[in-house]
This record gives C-alpha cells, sequence and structure tokens, in this order.
C-alpha cells in the first residue's frame, strides 16, 4: 500500500472516532456545555487537559527547537510544565470551590464589577484568537504534507470535524474527543521516538536514551553530539543559555505564570466533581503532558544528531569532519531529504559546486574554525533546515514503516484539532454566558443561552479558518501576546482574588491594564504594533533590541506581572476598600467544605 | 469563634504547605536547572551533565511528583481541620 492510502485511511479513521464520540456525548444543557456536566473523573479531565494543552506547536515544532537551541531549550520544557504545580496549588482548587463556569465570571463577581469582566474577556478573546490561528495553520500544514491537498481545503475539514464536536457537544464532546485525541498524539510521539533511541542508543526507552551510550562508539551520546556540533562551529549543545541567565530565568517563569493564567486550561478545572479532585486533576494533567515533554529532548538531541550524521560520514565513522569524502554526495541524499525538499522545509545549494554538501555554521565566532573551513573548500553553509522537521520526517529518518509516517500526521492533526476545540469553548464561552447572559441579556433563557453558544461557537470557527488561511502579522506572536496576557493580567488578578481578601476592583483592574500595557508595550516596541511590519518603535527607547536588562519580547510577561502586582497594591491603598460580603466570599473559598458542583448564579 | 480559629488555623497551614511546596519547586525549576547549572555541569550522570539534565527532564519528574505530594498532604489536613467536601 501506498505512503498517501496509509495516511488517509489512518487520518480517516480517527476522524471517523472523533464523530462517534462526538454523537455518544451531545451536549443537552448548558450545564454540560460549558462544564461537561461537572461530573468527569480528575483522570479523565487530566488526559484532556493534556490534549487541550499540547498544540500543534508541542507536536510538531518544539522538539526542533529544542534541536537546535540545545540547552537554552530548556525554557519550554520547564515553563510549559512547571506552570501546572501553580494551577494545582494556587489556583484550580480554589475556583474550583467559587464554583462558576468561566474565568471572566469570577473577576465578575470577585472584583463585583463588569468592568473586570470586560477586562478580562477582552484578554482571553486577543490570547485565544492568537493561539487558535497557529492550530488551524497547523492543521493546514498536516494536511498539505502527509495527505497531498492543498493548505486552505486542509483548513476547511478541519473546521468541518470541529464543528461536529465541538458545537453539539461543547465541553462535554471536546472533553471526551480529547481523550481519543491524546491517545492518538501520544502514541505518534512515542512510537518514533523509541525506535529512533533503540537504533541510536540500543535503550528502547528514549528518556533513558538521552543518557545513554552512542551506539557503534565509546561515546555517550550527548557527549557526541556536543563533539561534532562544536566540530561543525556550532555553540555547544548542553552548554548555550537562551541569550542569558536572567533572561532564561523570566523567560521560564513568564511561560509558567502565563500557562496557570490562560483561560482554556483554567476552565477544564470547572468540569471535576470536587475541589479534591482539581488538584489530583492536575496532577494527572500534567503526568500525561510530562510523557511527551520529556520525550521531546530526546528526540530533540536524537534528531540532531541524525541530521549531522546524515550529512556528513565522519560523524559516525570518526575521522575529519572536513575531508572531502566526508560531505555526502548530492546524488547519494537519501529518500526523505528529497520528499521535503518538495515541501521547501529542507533547500541546500551546492556553493562551492563540489557535488556535496556541506552543512556547518558559517557564522561561527571561532576564527580558527572558519580558517579550517575555507581551507577545507568550504564556501558557505549549503543546508538550511527547518525546525519542523526534527519531528515531521522522523520517521522516515529512522525508516519506519509507512503505517508510522501516518500515524504522525494523525498525531499533528490530533493535537491541533484539541487544542482549537478548547480554546473555540473559551471563546464562545466568554462571549455567550459572560457577554450575553451575564450583561447583555440577562433574561436569556437556558434553551437560548445554550443556541447562543452554539452559534458564537460556529462563527468562532469560521472566523479561526479564515485567520488560519490568511494569517494575519500577529498570529507569529502567540507566546509573546497569548503567554504575556496571560501572564501580566489574568494569572496576577486571579491570585489577589484569591489569597488577598483586601483587594478591590480598582486596584485590580488598574493593575491588570498596567500589566499589558507595559507588557504589550514592550512587544510592539520590538515587533511592531500588533506585529505588523514597519511599527516598530525601539528609536524611542534608545534603538538597541532587549534594552531592558537584556530580556527578549517574549519573556516580558513576568515583568509585567510585576507592575501589575505593584500598581494593583498601590491602588487599592488608595481607594474605597473592598465591601464586606465580598471579603466573605474570599474566605468561604478558602475552605473546600460545601462546594457544591459548579453552578450558574 | 472556636469555629473560627480553627478555620484559620487550617489556612495558615495550607499556605505554610504551599510555601514549602513552591521552594522545592523553585530549587529544581530554577535554581538547579538554571541559577546553577554550571557548576552541576561538572557532575556527570552517564555521559548527562546533571545541570542540562535537570533542565531538559529532571525537574519535570519532580513537578509532576510534587502536585501529587501537595494534593495528598492538603486531603490530610482538609481532614484535621474537618474542612473536607462531603
Amino acid at each position: 500500500m501506498s505512503l498517501q492510502v496509509t495516511t488517509y485511511i489512518i487520518v480517516g479513521l480517527t476522524f471517523a472516532l472523533y464523530i462517534g464520540i462526538a454523537i455518544w456525548s451531545r451536549a443537552g444543557s448548558t450545564k454540560e456545555f460549558y462544564v461537561a456536566g461537572g461530573g468527569v473523573h480528575p483522570v479523565v479531565n487530566g488526559m484532556a487537559t493534556g490534549a487541550d494543552w499540547m498544540s500543534a506547536a508541542s507536536f510538531i515544532s518544539m522538539a526542533g527547537l529544542i534541536a537546535f537551541m540545545g540547552y537554552g531549550g530548556a525554557v519550554f520544557l520547564l515553563g510549559w510544565t512547571g506552570g501546572y504545580v501553580l494551577l494545582a496549588l494556587l489556583l484550580a482548587p480554589y475556583l474550583r470551590k467559587f464554583g462558576k463556569y468561566t474565568v471572566p465570571e469570577f473577576f465578575k463577581t470577585r472584583y463585583y464589577s463588569d468592568g473586570a469582566a470586560i477586562v478580562a474577556v477582552i484578554c482571553l478573546l486577543i490570547a485565544s484568537t492568537t493561539y487558535i490561528i497557529g492550530q488551524m495553520t497547523g492543521v493546514g500544514v498536516a494536511f498539505s504534507r502527509f495527505l497531498g491537498v492543498s493548505n486552505n481545503l486542509g483548513v476547511l475539514i478541519g473546521m468541518a470535524i470541529v464543528f461536529v464536536y465541538a458545537v453539539f457537544g461543547g465541553m462535554k464532546g471536546i472533553t471526551y474527543t480529547q481523550v481519543a485525541q491524546y491517545c492518538v498524539l501520544i502514541l505518534a510521539y512515542t512510537i518514533p521516538a523509541i525506535f529512533i533511541s533503540l537504533h541510536l542508543t540500543g535503550n528502547p526507552i528514549p528518556q533513558f536514551g538521552l543518557s545513554s551510550g552512542f551506539e557503534g562508539s565509546d561515546m555517550y551520546l550527548l557527549e557526541k553530539l556536543d563533539h561534532i556540533v562544536k566540530d561543525l562551529g556550532f555553540a555547544s549543545y548542553v552548554n548555550t543559555p537562551r541569550l542569558s541567565k536572567l533572561n532564561m530565568f523570566v523567560y521560564t517563569m513568564s511561560l509558567m505564570i502565563g500557562t496557570a493564567g490562560l483561560p482554556h486550561v483554567i476552565i477544564r478545572f470547572f468540569t471535576v466533581p470536587k475541589v479534591r479532585d482539581a488538584r489530583s486533576s492536575a496532577g494527572w494533567a500534567l503526568v500525561f503532558i510530562a510523557i511527551l515533554y520529556t520525550t521531546a529532548p530526546s528526540v530533540a538531541a536524537m534528531a540532531r544528531l541524525n541530521l549531522h550524521a546524515t550529512v556528513n560520514k565522519a560523524v559516525v565513522k570518526g575521522g575529519d569532519v572536513f575531508a572531502p569524502e566526508s560531505s555526502i554526495l548530492i546524488d547519494e541524499r537519501p529518500n526523505w531529504m528529497k520528499r521535503w525538499e518538495v515541501t521547501g522545509l529542507l533547500k541546500f545549494t551546492d556553493k562551492n559546486g563540489d557535488g556535496r554538501i556541506q552543512y556547518y555554521n558559517d557564522k561561527s565566532k571561532d576564527k580558527d574554525f572558519l580558517a579550517k573551513a575555507e581551507a577545507a573548500g568550504w564556501k558557505g553553509n549549503e543546508l538550511s533546515v527547518n525546525n519542523d522537521i526534527m519531528v515531521l520526517a522522523n520517521p522516515e529518518i529512522a525508516k519506519l514503516p509507512n503505517w508510522v509516517i501516518g500515524l504522525v500526521a494523525a498525531g499533528g492533526l490530533a493535537a491541533a484539532l484539541s487544542t482549537a476545540a478548547g480554546l473555540l469553548l473559551a471563546i464562545s464561552s466568554a462571549i455567550s454566558h459572560d457577554l450575553l447572559k451575564n450583561m447583555f441579556m440577562k433574561d436569556l433563557s437556558e434553551k437560548g443561552e445554550l443556541m447562543a453558544g452554539r452559534i458564537v461557537m460556529a462563527c468562532a470557527i469560521v472566523v479561526a479558518g479564515y485567520l488560519g488561511m490568511n494569517p494575519p502579522d500577529f498570529a507569529a506572536g502567540t507566546v509573546a501576546i497569548a503567554f504575556g496576557l496571560a501572564a501580566s493580567s489574568i494569572f496576577p488578578a486571579l491570585m489577589m482574588g484569591i489569597f488577598s481578601k483586601t483587594m478591590n476592583r480598582q486596584g485590580a483592574i488598574a493593575g491588570m491594564i498596567a500589566g499589558i500595557g507595559v507588557t504589550m508595550l514592550y512587544v510592539f516596541a520590538h515587533k511592531g504594533i500588533f506585529f505588523i511590519k514597519g511599527t516598530e518603535f525601539l528609536g524611542l527607547f534608545g534603538g538597541k533590541p532587549n534594552f531592558f536588562l537584556g530580556i527578549e519580547p517574549n519573556a516580558f510577561g513576568t515583568i509585567g506581572a510585576i507592575v501589575n502586582f505593584i500598581v494593583a497594591f498601590a491602588v487599592k491603598n488608595m481607594t474605597t476598600p473592598v465591601p464586606h460580603d465580598i471579603a466573605e466570599m474570599v474566605e468561604s473559598v478558602r475552605y473546600p467544605k460545601g462546594a457544591g458542583a459548579a453552578v450558574d448564579h | 469563634m472556636v469555629d473560627k480559629e480553627r478555620l484559620e488555623a487550617y489556612w495558615k497551614k495550607n499556605l505554610a504547605l504551599i510555601r514549602n511546596i513552591l521552594i522545592i519547586w523553585f530549587i529544581f525549576g530554577y535554581v538547579l536547572a538554571i541559577i546553577f547549572v554550571e557548576p552541576l555541569n561538572n557532575i556527570k550522570l552517564g555521559g548527562t551533565p546533571l545541570g542540562f539534565w535537570f533542565a531538559h527532564q529532571g525537574s519535570i519528574y519532580v513537578f509532576v511528583a510534587l502536585i501529587f505530594i501537595y494534593a495528598k498532604l492538603i486531603g490530610k489536613i482538609d481532614k484535621e481541620f474537618d474542612v473536607e467536601e462531603d
């Protein structure tokens, strides 16, 4: 059977599964639509959260990113897992006890103001929209690369599938499909990793393979990798931080508190029956996430080593990497390279005309190295590789059977669709519940609200699909915008709402606006207003990038959060204190006793 | 009043537990994986420098364990102070 046919069959089977689950789990009430009825088992919720959390970027791009960043890639590994500790300790149980359906609803009640809810809705909509565009483009990418259909048709098919189970099933349909999607994506990620680890190190468990010996040599895998990247003029794999230690620190912190503050993650914890389930469910979520996140660094290191070994024979055999016969002959390059050249993710140009491919760092600062490269007749790096290849082409590099390649396609789609569905629910509940039911159409019946929820969801799918086909400039800024907003506004306001009995409306709103303001100012100064090229205004700040302590814009959420806390407490002290009944409510949220299922008020 | 004192004592104990767990979280997430990564990299675990290993793998295992440890300990405290859900 051809690769194309196999892939179609596997992807078709997974889609049939998702639709089957959707038919079985239709939502009949707003409670089922928003919080899946509130009776989801904590382990099931954990698995669904895992799928919700792990996006197209986690699945397709992260390992490749780490492969080229080395040690510095730890900001993603630590940042996107450590946030769950904050979620489990500081937010999830209390928000569950609070017993509402949405995050803005918490702001509305806790800060006794529609204004606070509106700020939260705006943050949520901007963060979720930015995030969802990435998922839709991910769906398009997976379809066009594996199934040979056009990008836009791929997005349309993805939209249709999400429509079926998200619009009809709401949170209930989404939760149970996400469980299935988790299984698909984790198999698709780990199976190729196991084979590659076995092949390179003889150890079938990729997590252990990373610390094992490199097959056929007396060196350890990481030693070998570090050695070879340095030989080719690249920065050390195990010692190179992301810009600086301080930058790594605040970057990791931004991603952690951003993770804990992302509304589509938080609403998952409204679906479990009890406060104690919210705590353990966060633990289960992290277990399921950690399976992928601890495999990723192994995939990264092994894929990088594989790539170098493919183009330079001296990598495995030993010997001189500069010797002419070490570089691979263009005519002898493997099939997977030819296949991915078509997509443009892999490109080479024979700059010195020797019929071979030289892959090295021609921008190395090491003069000795550059002199050696020149002496060998190398006239610049001849190969450019897109990060995504490291996961997408993995099964082919490891010469795995066709069904594994089909599974990787299905896994990428599962990762993108499951995250998209969670975001759509967050968007739809913000509009139908927080804006319509709680503010503008208070007499909306339950049936009417359910219908409104479905219509909003359907519209959101169309908008997301359209933006997925025509990504606006800001689509590239998921980390800066979504995590920046969540870290600098939502997380601090939730924290203060739970842990401070005295934080009042004025303080919370001022803090959020100051936090977002500072963060977005820094991001837009570097990358343009809403990422529109040409509107950068670094000149106002001396013209040097990362002007604040060398911190990059993506990492600035931490600073925004600090500003938020300071402004909030300063304003609080100058304004009218919080009403007595609110302080009492904050008190009652602290004790698990008496938490009913999530209720409407 | 007795009831109020009991609840206050519960909250104090909970905050102390959260603080202790977050200290461990900080040690593994930041101190070992970022701040003192170079000296730790001189220690090798198999072929893997220890600081690098924490940053790319080890600390994630600790994060998972911390959530379950918190859930278990706070569950006990809930019982002790009789604030458990029915």
